[in-house]
């Protein structure tokens, strides 16, 4: 077949002030194939994928349209040239309706009419077959509707490029398939879709070429019929790693951390949690794993007592003297108070784990600052905390007055990890505390983990790899849309196992989903 | 041809964030002095312009009507001092990101208390006595003008730069109201009334106020830097995730931050009509309580540079003061010279913060 | 009570003018604590104006340019103070508040040295404002109080209605409101964010300038008053008690008129108790501030109020 070439890059290079996102990246698309880009977090694949939405400016570098080279220094740029991109975050307008957001910076000709918007958008979905109410204000969505406005946008458009940045990630299996479904047809129409991902079986279910990017730069892209997944993460990967991440027997469990029937809902009043129950024991890693935002998040802040709950107990046993707390709708500094000696490493480093203006004194005095009296802060101790986090952990900073914004990834999160773990918990609760972070700062981070554990503190670690968890974990809690659907063990649990737990509906969902179908 | 076209489109120069630190603080003094230096230098253009003066003339009269007589060196202190203790008095809160632009009503109705007090109370009780009570009055007032906003705010997340700014003309309008109730004639200008104000130090009327400024900059200063309260209002202002993180409850320093921040207004008020005036009029804040905000916001909620940065508002305002006699043009001239500076300065902040660079050549091999 | 009806809505309109500019301004996310000062620059760029064109022209007054002269110049006046905010705020990344802060000093200082040079007088321009139709004096009340009104009542009202249709029927009003609410997203879309801001601030801050001039020349009979600004901090109230709707502000700016000019009209009312009525605005909005951010969800103000928007950061 002589396929023509839809959109190229060449040469693109973007760095955000000393990070390098992307180096010298190749890439182009045909019209009428998906192509997959495939890379680990922090590999450069969306920010390359933006500079082709307009959002972001290559600092180096050329874009091929239809052969044509191109600037596209805006959104508008790209639609000029008929690229739309899906973001992972979605771009809409809480107050407007459906209608209102897909008509946003359309420029149609002649008078503006709301209503032959929503006249196409009908067209639209049941063409594709979405069930969306166009009037429906965005506010009052849920999140796969909302993506469904998002790809409505692109579509209303005529777009011919189509990006999708991490579509998945917030589907459920069904909603998945019929996603995938609707980029199927938009192949068999000529046009050229993208989509962002780093889950392998999409990739090999769904594209047509892949092209793997590594720490920005493009690995190469090869045909999906003549690649498998070994081959794919070995070029994603690079040299083909072997984790090898020591695992020791568990010591000595002894019940920790007891979470009983916990249900919350958001602000919002939709449910997070529902029904979660589990115990985490001394010396064990207990590894939580399930597709992004199933409730991961939340379980872990409504145990730190950020989120008040609406039913359910959380109870911990002081390894001191056997004594029984429940933390149930405690705020974190009534849970300290109380002797229990919980630490936590929140998802959001520097948005809540760690101020970012603030330098690594400072930021060691968050847990701290309180302690001591008077109304005065002591700064000794945090000092000296700073600078034996700095030694210990290597933490590549100009000093400890450095404000903390100012660290890579990886020493950021090694502040944050280290400051944690000088509070000598008994339970460590951390989420994705290597995401970001290249593969030695990984492994400084699973020791430390490790060394927690043999010294008896209860881990409880949220993760996104799988090969990951089942190396590192003792057990591993599967969660899906809030509900917990197993817990295996680390050491004898198959990969597919666990996959299927992180995809399984409950039986409700099942029938709420029988009866939309 | 549709290639050179675009082409012509690449933008040219982009932006880049600074990393903090990357400029040395005598290059961000630099930017900063320059800044001042092309404002003063506008200004002077412009009054030349309107008055057809030698501008060398024109920034001579302003320096001999800021350092001319130990009269204008006085007045100028004491202006540097009321505007500095309203600059400090708004900090706390700004400083959690809590946009308090009611400084102004804050002032004024602690002013009113003060007045009230002097006016009702003043032949009923000992000196002593009546500068206590003065005192709380002033104070008590500023803090519940500040914490209505701020209780609004932190249970329902009511705007606090628009409530704030309402309750300005709120408290203008009591004092326009009380003014006429408590003057018999109708005029609305009340007689000062120094017998009841605070004592004066060394037959220098403005030395008190001087003296309590510099002593409160001190204890700002340190009570953001050093307390725990204050390192709770940085955490609050740069994260309120952080904050919820760490058990910090968010409700209660907005709050008492607030009742700090009006208590510092309170004295302002205090020494406006207490120590200064001994009478109170609807203009006696006199707008310090916005300017202090930029004050505030330029010295980057330090107290120490706030110093500098109120010497600078106020070299302007008796300077351009001084022009203004001395040429015969309008006194307004300050405030445009004040805003003209003002503009820069806050201009200027932007190439302390960013970079502008000019995009490499695209590579050309096709 | 007729008298005092006319007398609200003549300075409702004042109100109304700026109100509506600093809604659009509003909308736009930029928050423009200027517009006191904006007000002011646009009234005493008019009057100046118009004492410019009574002092070239001598005797030979066409009515027309009477008017059309300093509307124009309170519109430029005004739009430049609006352009020298945007230039701060979004080319040159400044804090909003902080800036219009400045603005409205620096516009006070302006506008007065401005009239000082000229002069305070302007009743002479002032009755081509204040004409009205001929035949309003004719048909008795329902004439008063509907048809006798100058140019600004109109002027006003023509404003207030077409933002309103600009705002919720256009393309350009529905981008405008995706600005103010969520940039990020509108900038995803392919609109402008820079030149909307640009744009709906110096529109708005050009409205305001004629509001301005409306309060001089036809609410005090082109008698000038140094209290421009005081009506400026009003009509940001009015934004708020009318929850950033133009046309809800007609009947807005009509209310806050009456209650301003109130005390002047009710007997009974003290020398001092004027001073209370004149609070009731202020009280009013602090109270629709409070009711609205308790209810929630609707009504609120744009979601990117007062937040700067910059597309590289990371």
């Amino acid at each position: 077949m002589n396929k023509t070439i839809a959109l190229e890059c060449r040469g693109i290079t973007k760095t955000f002030g000393r990070v390098v996102a992307n180096r010298n990246c190749d890439l182009d698309v045909y019209e009428g194939e998906i192509l997959a880009i495939l890379g680990e977090n922090g590999s450069g694949k969306t920010t390359l994928m933006n500079m082709v939405a307009g959002i972001y400016f290559p600092d180096e570098g050329q874009i091929f349209v239809k052969g044509e080279e191109v600037v596209i220094a805006s959104p508008r740029d790209a639609f000029a040239h008929k690229i739309g991109m899906i973001h992972q975050h979605f771009k809409l307008v809480d107050v407007f309706t459906a209608c209102e957001n897909i008509a946003l910076g359309v420029e149609d000709k002649g008078r503006f009419k709301l209503a032959e918007v929503r006249k196409k958008v009908i067209e639209i979905t049941q063409r594709y077959g979405f069930i969306i109410d166009p009037d429906k204000r965005v506010a009052e969505m849920s999140v796969s509707e909302k993506q469904t406005v998002e790809i409505l946008k692109v579509l209303y458009r005529g777009a011919d490029i189509l990006i999708l940045d991490e579509p998945t990630a917030v589907l459920t299996p069904q909603e998945t398939e019929k996603l995938f479904a609707v980029l199927r047809r938009m192949r068999e129409d000529g046009k050229s879709v993208i989509i962002i991902t780093h889950k392998m079986h999409e990739v090999l279910s769904i594209s047509d070429r892949v092209a793997v990017l590594r720490k920005g730069e493009h690995i190469g892209t090869v045909n999906t019929a003549e690649t498998d997944a070994s081959a794919l993460t070995e070029m994603m990967m690079g040299v083909k790693v072997e984790l090898n991440i020591q695992r020791s027997q568990p010591r000595d469990p002894q019940e920790r951390l007891t979470v009983k029937n916990l249900t919350s809902v958001n602000p919002e009043g939709r449910p997070m949690l529902a029904d979660v129950s589990f115990t985490a024991y001394s010396g064990e890693i207990l590894g939580i794993a399930g597709i992004a935002g199933s409730g991961q998040r939340e379980l872990l802040e409504a145990i730190a007592g950020l989120h008040s709950l609406t039913g359910g107990e959380i109870t911990y046993v002081n390894p001191k003297d056997g004594h029984v707390e429940n933390l149930r709708n405690k705020i974190p500094i009534q849970i300290r108070d109380l002797g229990v000696r919980l630490s936590f490493v929140p998802e959001d480093r520097l948005g809540m784990g760690l101020v970012g203006n603030m330098d690594i004194v400072d930021n060691m005095m968050l847990r701290s600052y309180s302690k001591g009296k008077g109304m005065f802060l002591h700064r000794k101790e945090p000092r000296d905390l700073a600078q034996t986090i700095i030694e210990d952990l290597q933490v590549v900073t100009p000093g400890a007055s450095t404000p903390v914004r100012q660290l890579s990834g990886g020493n950021v999160q090694k502040v944050l990890v280290g400051r944690e773990i000088a509070a000598a918990p008994s339970v460590l609760m951390a989420a994705y505390p290597v995401r970001g972070l290249d593969v030695n700062a990984s492994y400084t981070i699973y020791n430390l983990l490790n060394r927690q554990k043999e010294s008896g503190v209860a881990v409880i670690f949220v993760g996104e790899d799988l090969d990951v968890l089942m190396e590192l974990c003792d057990r591993i809690l599967v969660i899906n849309a809030g509900r917990v659907t197993g817990i295996v063990d680390g050491r004898t649990a198959q990969k597919d196992e666990i996959g299927l737990l992180m995809t399984k509906s409950h039986d409700a969902n099942e029938t709420e989903a029988g009866e939309g179908a | 041809m549709a290639k050179t076209e675009t082409k012509k489109h690449t933008p040219l120069l982009h932006i880049v964030k600074r990393d903090q630190g990357s400029l040395t603080w005598y290059n961000r003094l630099l930017v900063r002095g320059i800044a001042i230096l092309a404002a003063l230098l506008v200004a002077g253009v412009l009054i030349t312009l309107l008055t057809g003066k030698n501008p060398i003339q024109v920034y001579g009269s302003m320096v001999s009507g800021v350092f001319g007589s130990p009269r204008r060196i006085w007045n100028m202190l004491q202006g540097l001092a009321m505007l500095l203790c309203v600059s400090l008095a708004v900090t706390p809160a700004f400083k959690m990101k809590f946009w308090n632009i009611g400084a102004e009503g804050q002032v004024l109705i602690s002013g009113l208390a003060c007045v009230a007090t002097m006016m009702f109370l003043g032949d009923k009780m000992p000196t002593v006595v009546l500068l206590l009570v003065m005192t709380a009055a002033s104070v008590l007032a500023g803090m519940i003008w500040a914490v209505l906003p701020a209780v609004f705010k932190a249970y329902w997340n009511t705007n606090e730069t628009l409530f704030t700014l309402m309750m300005n003309y709120v408290a203008t309008q009591l004092v326009a109201y009380f003014l006429k109730v408590f003057v018999k004639d109708g005029s609305g200008v009340l007689t000062p009334m120094p017998q009841y104000g605070l004592p004066v130090l060394g037959n220098q009327a403005y030395l008190l106020n001087i003296l309590l400024v510099a002593l409160l900059t001190v204890l700002v200063y340190v009570y953001l830097k050093y307390s725990k309260q204050g390192y709770e209002i940085a955490v609050v202002g740069e994260s309120e995730n952080t904050a919820r993180y760490i058990g910090i409850n968010v409700k209660k320093v907005i709050i008492r931050t607030l009742l700090v921040s009006g208590a510092m207004c309170g004295l302002a008020g205090l020494l406006l009509v207490g120590g200064t005036n001994h009478t109170i009029s609807t203009t006696t804040v006199g707008g310090r309580g916005f300017t202090a905000i930029m004050v505030s916001w330029l010295a980057k909620f330090n107290p120490l540079y706030m110093v500098l940065t109120s010497f600078l508002v106020i070299f302007l305002e008796k300077g351009a003061q001084q022009v203004s006699t001395d040429f015969r043009i309008s006194s307004s001239i300050s405030d445009i010279i004040t805003g003209i500076i003002l503009l820069f300065i806050i201009g200027c902040e932007f190439f302390l913060q960013y970079r502008v660079v000019m995009r490499k050549n695209r590579k050309e091999n096709a | 009570m007729l008298a005092f009806l006319v007398s609200a809505i003549r300075l409702g309109m004042t109100f109304l003018l700026g109100s509506t500019g600093e809604t659009i301004t509003e909308k736009s996310g930029h928050l423009n604590l200027g517009i006191p000062g904006v007000m002011c620059v646009g009234a005493a760029c008019g009057c100046y104006a118009e004492y410019m064109y009574f002092t070239a022209v001598g005797s030979n007054i066409i009515p027309l340019l009477a008017v059309v002269i300093p509307l124009l110049a309170a519109l430029l006046g005004g739009a430049l103070m609006g352009l020298l905010f945007s230039f701060l705020t979004v080319t040159l990344r400044a804090n909003q508040n902080v800036t219009g802060l400045a603005i409205t000093t620096l516009g006070v200082g302006m506008s007065e040295y401005i009239i000082d040079e000229a002069s305070t007088i302007f009743t002479k321009g002032s009755k081509y404002f204040t004409a009205s139709l001929p035949f309003a004096d004719d048909l008795g009340w329902f004439g008063e109080l509907f048809l006798d009104y100058g140019v600004f009542v109109y002027l006003a009202l023509i404003i207030a209605v077409s933002t309103t249709y600009v705002l919720n029927r256009t393309r350009v009003g529905l981008h405008l409101r995706a600005v103010g609410e969520n940039p990020a997203t509108a900038d995803a879309a392919g609109i402008n964010v820079s030149r909307y801001r640009y744009v709906a601030t110096c529109v708005g801050c050009g409205i305001a300038g004629l509001g301005g001039l409306s309060f001089i020349m036809d609410y005090l009979n082109g008698n000038w008053e140094y209290c421009v600004d005081a009506i400026g901090w009003l009509a940001i109230a009015l934004v708020i008690f009318t929850v950033w709707k133009p046309n809800l502000a007609i009947i807005g700016s009509i209310v806050f008129g009456a209650l301003y000019v109130a005390s002047s009209y009710i007997v009974g009312v003290s020398f001092a108790g004027k001073e209370l009525f004149k609070m009731l605005p202020y009280i009013v909005t602090i109270l629709v501030l409070v009711v609205t951010s308790m209810r929630s969800k609707k009504n609120q103000p744009p979601a990117a109020l007062g937040l700067p928007y910059f597309r590289e950061e990371r």
